[in-house]
């Protein structure tokens, strides 16, 4: 595939992600596609280490060694029109990119700050990476700005405090704050509440999606929580073992989820409106990806495990449009 | 910051302590009523050693004795101390800054940079860097005495710098040849210190940050990596530099320094060895209080340094003041 499609931003195509363990060779990503239109918010799901992060990780080129990219390409159109493999431009343009035109907000906000500099220096610091000739005054006023619109009180007094001066929730306001400075056309939040307690969640989310509105931008979600994808996407991929096992709009996974780990992974969200006598969830764990499973990787968990699962893997197939399954119960039929 | 410096007790005293320092080093040479090349027992035999001559027991004579010479050792030691600082000053901030670079580069870079890199050091902290230095102070100062004989303006230049008469400019070789000497025996420790310091903060997830900000290479190391290792080193700076002190000192000592008739600590105490205890304790003991000051002082200010860098533990030193 050569090209990006009407309206997309990103198009990940058969990505493969390996690391190079003592332990042997993890398979981390084996061949997850998936696209993001212009102000479209997606989600990736699924259980810890199912490949969420690495994914977003090799888009941004993070994966480090013993880590490799093995195949794939990460297409992207960039401000000026122009689409670029981001798995293959060299350093420069990447960085470039980086900061400027994809954002991403870490999983921790505690320690993705600079302890030595201030919120205002990392905006002041992020802005001049790509605008060089921004004067000092600008960056100020735009900083005042940003910091105003992700709700933190008082913003010309806040540039001026260090991280450790901050509570985890405003240091997550601010992170994102940094990374809106350049208006990225690409938002990357990796799991950006899980470590904020569930009323400060909320608001994040909240904000998330404003800024999300305002700056036209698309996001791509990381997260385990069913509850945020709900909320928030408009696209929803289920990741398991590295691989997507399920997509679809977020209406399509949640009222006709096809695949038995999507179902599962419903069903393992408690209905806080009725009384439960027990937690669900799906019996086993995931599997190692030294060495994974034969066929279809989520066939030893599956309660309707076939005899083709254990030797064949089901490839993605459209069950309706945009809502695809890799499943042998659906492709049977 | 300066207000935080300012409720650290130790701080203050081991700034007031290097201040003096400083200060006695800049006008010492220029206010020292008594110059070192004048041998005064030559006029008066009796000057040789005298007694300290404290008040009010005894008036008149010089307040700590004399030396060998009959020269005041006080007034010497107002050469000694420029000597000393400048010795120990440069050594340390050239060997430290090329070991910041050079530790910097090789942990951040990793690979076979880093690789090459630490067994080069290796190679150094594998020679006892006493017996190293001695090897450089014993070689070079012919090359270096050849150079000042035929370059005016470098004579001028360095003996203003040490305080000492251009015609000295044979010892004047042998201090710049314990600054190499020195330089090269010292890097290596602080590329260690980066380097093990930079392997950890490499990983820290505000590095990855800085990355995904589109940040450069140069930056990212420049701006945030050696921010964040330096405390430890402006800490071992300080500390190096009360060692540096002593190190020049020793290699002077041993007679690898400048000869008569140039004042260094080091090398008045090694003279006065020979005669010791009875006649020159109390120049050993003075030559020795004057060096442990000027250690104690930049191992106070250093202590202090560090806890006032250090954003967190400097506005605890803040608040206790408030």
């Amino acid at each position: 595939m050569t090209g990006l499609r009407e309206g997309e931003v990103l198009r990940v195509e058969d990505l493969h992600v390996r690391f190079y363990t003592y332990a042997g060779v993890v398979y981390a990503v084996s061949g997850v596609s998936f696209y993001v239109m212009e102000s479209e918010t997606i989600a990736l799901v699924g259980e810890t280490g199912c490949g969420k992060t690495v994914t977003t990780r090799a888009i941004a080129r993070l994966v480090e060694p013993p880590g490799r990219i093995e195949r794939g390409v990460a297409l992207f159109r960039r401000r000026n029109g122009k689409v670029v493999d981001l798995l293959k431009i060299g350093d420069e343009e990447l960085r470039q990119i980086r900061g400027d035109e994809i954002a991403y907000v870490f999983q921790d906000p505690t320690s993705a700050l600079d302890p030595l500099y201030t919120i205002g220096f990392h905006i002041h610091e992020t802005v001049k990476a790509h605008n060089s000739k921004t004067n000092k005054k600008d960056i100020l006023k735009r900083a005042i700005k940003l910091l105003k619109e992700v709700a933190i009180p008082s913003p010309e007094a806040r540039i001026k405090n260090y991280p450790h001066e901050l509570s985890g929730g405003m240091r997550q306001r601010s992170v994102i704050a940094i990374s809106l400075s350049n208006n990225p056309r690409l938002l990357i939040a990796d799991e950006p509440t899980t470590n904020l307690d569930v009323t400060i969640q909320v608001q994040i989310l909240e904000l998330l999606k404003e800024l999300q509105k305002a700056y036209k931008m698309s996001l791509i979600l990381i997260t385990h929580n069913m509850g945020i994808v709900a909320e928030m996407a408009d696209r929803v991929y289920v990741m398991y073992a590295g691989k997507v096992v399920e997509e679809g709009l977020v209406e399509q996974v949640f009222y006709n989820p096809q695949h038995p780990y999507t179902k599962l992974l419903l069903r393992a969200v408690p209905n806080p409106l009725k009384k439960i006598e027990k937690l669900e969830y799906i019996p086993g764990t995931v599997p190692l990806l030294t060495n994974p499973p034969h066929g279809c990787r989520f066939h030893p968990r599956c309660p309707f495990v076939m005899d083709i699962c254990r030797k064949e893997e089901p490839q993605l197939v459209g069950v309706e449009k945009g809502h695809g399954v890799a499943c042998w119960l659906v492709t049977k039929k | 910051m300066a207000y935080a410096f300012s409720k650290s007790k130790i701080g203050v005293v081991g700034g007031i302590i290097v201040l003096i320092n400083i200060i006695v080093a800049a006008i010492g040479p220029f206010i020292a009523w008594e110059p070192y090349w004048e041998y005064k027992i030559v006029a008066n035999p009796a000057l040789q050693y005298a007694p300290p001559c404290l008040p009010p027991s005894c008036s008149g004579g010089p307040l700590f004795g004399t030396d060998e010479w009959g020269r005041d050792i006080i007034a010497m030691s107002l050469y000694g101390f420029r000597i000393s600082l400048i010795i120990s000053v440069i050594v340390v901030l050239l060997g430290a800054s090329i070991g910041i670079v050079v530790g910097l580069v090789s942990g951040y870079k990793g690979g076979v940079v880093d690789e090459v890199i630490m067994r080069l050091t290796d190679i150094f902290l594998a020679f006892p860097s006493l017996v190293l230095a001695i090897a450089f102070a014993a070689v070079l100062p012919q090359r270096i005495r050849g150079f000042l004989e035929v370059n005016s303006f470098a004579r001028a230049f360095f003996a203003a710098l040490f305080g000492l008469r251009e015609n000295e400019y044979a010892q004047i070789a042998a201090l710049i040849s314990i600054w190499f000497a020195m330089v090269l025996v010292w890097w290596p420790g602080y590329t260690r210190v980066i380097r093990g310091s930079v392997l950890s903060t490499r990983e820290m997830p505000f590095i990855e940050a800085a990355k995904l900000s589109g940040l450069s290479t140069w930056k990212i190391m420049f701006r945030h990596v050696l921010p964040n290792v330096l405390s430890p080193v402006i800490v071992m700076i300080t500390f190096d530099l009360a060692t540096a002190t002593l190190f020049a000192a020793t290699l002077s000592f041993l007679g690898l320094g400048p000869q008569e008739p140039v004042p260094e600590l080091g090398f008045l105490i090694s003279k006065a060895g020979y005669f010791f205890p009875e006649r020159s304790w109390h120049v050993v003991i003075y030559y020795g209080v004057v060096l442990l000051l000027i250690a104690l002082g930049w191992n106070l200010l250093g202590d202090a340094l560090r806890d006032v860098l250090d954003p967190r533990t400097r506005r605890a030193l803040e608040f206790r003041g408030e």
